[in-house]
């Protein structure tokens, strides 16, 4: 009895060294997002090209896709969006809500940068963005074919994050019923 | 010299002045006091360890914005935690609700409390056994004698 109350000191350790050991790796700045497994937040914008049309949750609807919000102040953005027209071109499915930008200037970028976006939601006053729980462009969310949140990404979708962590995801959405 | 040295100081206390500051006219002292509980008790989502009064982010500054309007509709604190919560999620929350998942983090350390004080009574206790408990300790009439004739040998 006693010489097990003497390895208490060292079970106490061990276990808080496991804790600490795991705490190296976790990533305080990624935040779960509250919407997983919700449809998305119902909407009702302008698209960016048109302000005449008006584009709404149910325009998402159909195939399963990713819905990503970018904005020209988001020096981010401007990493992103060269792998974003990559897998546009491998035909991944992309929408993009331009989150409180200018409008000229989101369709400047768009002419400029070529644009991976099937539909250009334009969030000029960030309602949507804010119904998303959006806090830092740019943000991705997976989204099912139903329009339901499946998975949220926040930062640069980079070659490696595509084929480690969102590739797999979005397959996965492809091959549901 | 002294002209550098005050527009120093100047600079100085303007950095300090610089926190956010919006200007919000409330319709009474009341409402202004629940915005300022509210922003201070909500955190940042951007920024993790500000709450929204204090933070400059954009994201904080739509947050108080959006706080300022649903104050003006008249909903309660409750119904403004929810909106928010049910976007960011319970981060947003400096004060979380009692879930399983945080029931260590509110309990725990009274619980701790408690474990401490159990062990020092535990302890205190088996002291104080020994103490009364005299009988081992002491010799028997033979035991004494073989002592003091022991001690005895040793002095010169």
């Amino acid at each position: 009895m006693r010489r097990l109350l003497l390895l208490l000191p060292l079970a106490i350790f061990l276990v808080v060294a496991v804790f600490l050991y795991r705490g190296l790796f976790l990533d305080p700045s990624e935040l779960p997002s509250a919407l997983i497994g919700k449809p998305v937040p119902a909407f009702s914008l302008p698209s960016v090209d048109d302000e005449q049309r008006l584009l709404t949750q149910d325009d998402l609807k159909g195939k399963p896709a990713l819905l990503n919000v970018w904005a020209t102040w988001c020096v981010a953005c401007k990493v992103e969006h060269p792998v974003l027209n990559a897998l546009a071109e491998q035909g991944v499915v992309i929408h993009g809500v331009n989150y409180k930008d200018d409008n000229a200037a989101a369709l400047k970028w768009l002419r400029e940068f070529h644009n991976p976006y099937q539909l250009d939601i334009r969030d000029e006053q960030g309602s949507l963005g804010l119904d998303l729980g959006v806090y830092g462009a740019p943000e991705t969310f997976l989204i099912d074919r139903q329009g339901v949140i499946r998975h949220k990404f926040v930062g640069v979708i980079d070659e490696r994050v595509w084929r480690e962590q969102l590739a797999p995801l979005y397959q996965a959405l492809v091959d549901e019923k | 010299m002294m002209r550098s040295l005050v527009a120093t100081l100047g600079l100085l206390l303007s950095l300090a002045v610089h926190a956010s500051i919006d200007t919000y006219e409330f319709r009474d002292e009341a409402e202004r006091e629940r915005y300022r509980t509210l922003t201070e008790e909500l955190r940042c989502p951007k920024c993790q360890n500000q709450n929204i009064a204090d933070s400059n982010a954009p994201i904080a500054m739509d947050l108080r914005k959006e706080i300022f309007r649903m104050l003006e509709e008249g909903q309660s604190n409750e119904q403004i935690v929810d909106y928010l919560v049910a976007r960011y999620g319970d981060f947003v929350r400096y004060r979380p609700p009692v879930t399983r998942t945080t029931l260590l983090l509110w309990y725990g350390p009274a619980a701790l409390l408690v474990l401490g004080f159990g062990v020092l009574i535990f302890v205190i206790l088996r002291r104080r056994r020994v103490d009364s408990a005299p009988a081992a300790q002491t010799l028997t009439e033979a035991e004494r004698e073989r002592l003091a004739s022991l001690l005895d040998k040793k002095e010169p």
